[in-house]
């Protein structure tokens, strides 16, 4: 493979020096957020401290009142149940989808399943306007349930192109066999092709949870009270009282979300690589 | 899948299995295919397409917020779109953050890939380190961010007083001056894209095949002439499509913008997501707004079709 060159004493070191460069520059944020969220206020406003030590005792304050007194758990909520939501959306209309265009359309299969990869790069920086009045039209103004409307529109094409992959990677004789035992065309995909691509749909629900999840501009424009918010936009806007900033509470939000969502991503992240890479390519 | 072969296929399961049950209407491939695919479509088509078509008709109308008017007045809003000194700043911040951004990201994310390919103590640490920018919502990375650049409690202003670069008791302010508030959205740019692209072509990277690498090792090849004459040609591509993305998610950002520096000071940093939403929504006229948006269109038709091509071409394989 690629560096097995680096088994010199001074590509060691080289690979060394620029792998802790790299740490720093993406971890250094989480780190310093970690670290400030449980400093005490006398102890984090005195421009005359070290940034970099502890003059007073950590506290757990800015913590506990970050979830009893600002609508913080709101904010979970919502991005919860909006993300659920947007992923049975998601994948009630994404695996059907993905599974004709992997067996079906013969070779419309390609450019189909290309087309709707392309939506996932119309960006919702485009639509929002549009879109925003579309939801009043439709009554969903400041409801979460008008972003599960909307979120579909760039999770599907992302699970349509990781799945269409996962589909293809199964052999076709699986579910010939099944069809020769008796079951219909329907009964053999889902006896025994689905059960097969269980980790790819697994893959699929967790990188459409932290899709939703990304969104700002449509949760701004649509979402107006704070009970409504999602973490996205409740945490920038709402705990953000006037001019003062609670930045040990405000730090203690971003890294109660950041830190979970790492892990669970990085467990799939080598089957999104393969869904991703593969999606359309591998024929 | 070529018919000839499907009927055959149809042909050998007819003779492996005489007529023990009807044949099913979704048996047929004509039918089911089309029957599972249109759900999704027609979805995509309503939520971003018809949003899409509309976008286009707000931008040759007067359309506000709050008013059910809708009259086509031509070129008129663009006219007006353009005539505002800001539109102007914000398309030329918007190529400006995304082109120097997205040429570190070029040249980091093919280091960082090479870096996370080799083999080395605490590797999975730095993957996931790596990885952190990417996922954690960008709303809440840009928060960080401006605890770090707009305090006075910064790390950096520490060190710029302790290398005497401000006055003792002086600060930074980066967020407060053209330059530095301009240079600090495109290193969070960069900090934000650069695990996506880096994912991106560590996949190329080991795709790359061994013998190839071992064959430039036999011919007597440096680990400079290997990478420039050999891996960097193969990675091409992929790092083009890495790029691609890259460009299409920053260009069209206005979170770290809108967090950051709320697209000041003055106007500059304002970009033509962040100006198309302080129009629209905050100045509710969308005619206007869904007008500056419209500048994005040419560049991400441009990309999209680049990128598919690219898609199709791997795919012709």
């Amino acid at each position: 493979m690629a560096v097995r060159g680096a088994s010199t004493v001074r590509g060691r070191v080289t690979l060394y020096v620029l792998a802790f460069c790299f740490a720093v520059f993406c971890g250094f944020p989480f780190l310093w957020a970690g670290f400030t969220m449980f400093r005490q206020d006398s102890d984090l406003y005195n421009t005359q401290h070290d940034p970099f030590e502890y003059s007073k005792p950590a506290t757990l304050s800015h913590v506990t009142d970050l979830f009893s007194n600002t609508p913080y758990l709101h904010f979970i909520l919502n991005s919860v149940v909006i993300g659920l939501a947007t992923v049975g959306i998601t994948l009630v209309l994404g695996v059907p989808a993905a599974y004709a265009l992997a067996r079906l359309t013969g070779r419309w299969g390609v450019p189909m399943a290309i087309a709707i990869f392309a939506v996932y790069l119309v960006p919702p920086t485009l639509l929002f306007l549009p879109m925003s009045r579309l939801i009043v039209t439709l009554g969903l103004q400041d409801s979460i349930w008008s972003l599960v409307v909307v979120y579909p529109g760039f999770t599907i094409p992302l699970s349509v192109w990781l799945l269409v992959g996962f589909f293809r990677s199964v052999p076709r004789d699986v579910e010939e066999q099944a069809q020769v035992d008796g079951y219909s065309r329907v009964g053999a995909v889902v006896h025994t092709v689905l059960p097969l691509v269980v980790p790819g749909i697994f893959t699929v629900i967790v990188f459409t949870f932290t899709l939703t999840m990304q969104d700002f501009i449509y949760a701004l424009a649509f979402i107006s009270s704070s009970s409504h918010m999602t973490i996205s936009v409740g945490v920038p806007t709402n705990l953000i009282k006037g001019d003062v900033l609670y930045w040990q509470s405000l730090m203690a939000s971003a890294v109660i979300v950041a830190v979970p969502v790492a892990l669970v991503y990085n467990l799939f992240l080598n089957r999104f690589i393969q869904g991703f890479t593969l999606g359309a390519v591998k024929g | 899948m070529s018919s000839a072969a499907a009927s055959t296929r149809r042909g050998r399961r007819a003779r492996a299995r005489p007529p023990r049950r009807r044949r099913y209407l979704l048996d047929r491939e004509r039918i089911l295919g089309p029957l599972l695919l249109l759900p999704a479509v027609l979805y995509l088509v309503a939520v971003v397409g018809y949003p899409l078509v509309l976008a286009i008709m707000y931008s040759f109308s007067d359309v506000v917020l709050g008013s059910p008017r809708f009259d086509f007045v031509g070129l008129q809003t663009f006219r007006r779109a353009i005539s505002e000194p800001t539109f102007v700043h914000a398309l030329e911040h918007s190529f400006l953050i995304t082109g120097i951004s997205q040429v570190l990201v070029i040249v980091l994310c093919t280091v960082l890939a090479f870096v996370l390919a080799a083999n080395f103590r605490g590797k999975w640490f730095l993957r996931f380190l790596v990885l952190m920018p990417w996922t954690t919502p960008i709303a809440l990375g840009a928060i960080i961010w401006l605890w770090m650049l707009d305090s006075i409690f910064t790390p950096f202003d520490w060190f710029a007083q302790k290398l005497h670069v401000v006055a003792p008791g002086g600060h930074l302010v980066l967020l407060g001056h053209e330059g530095t508030a301009l240079g600090s959205v495109i290193a969070v740019q960069t900090w934000r894209m650069l695990p996506l692209a880096t994912v991106i072509v560590l996949a190329g990277l080991s795709s790359i095949p061994r013998d190839i690498e071992e064959q430039a090792v036999v011919d007597g090849a440096g680990f400079w002439r290997r990478l420039f004459s050999v891996q960097l040609p193969l990675l091409a591509p992929v790092i083009l499509v890495a790029v691609l993305f890259g460009v299409v998610f920053t260009f069209t950002d206005m979170a770290v913008v809108f967090i950051l520096t709320g697209g000041g000071p003055g106007d500059a940093t304002q970009v033509l997501p962040s100006w198309a939403f302080y129009k629209g929504i905050n100045g509710g006229n969308l005619s206007v707004g869904a007008a500056d948006a419209m500048f994005m269109f040419p560049v991400l038709l441009g990309l999209s079709v680049l990128v598919l091509r690219l898609a199709s071409r791997v795919g012709g394989d």
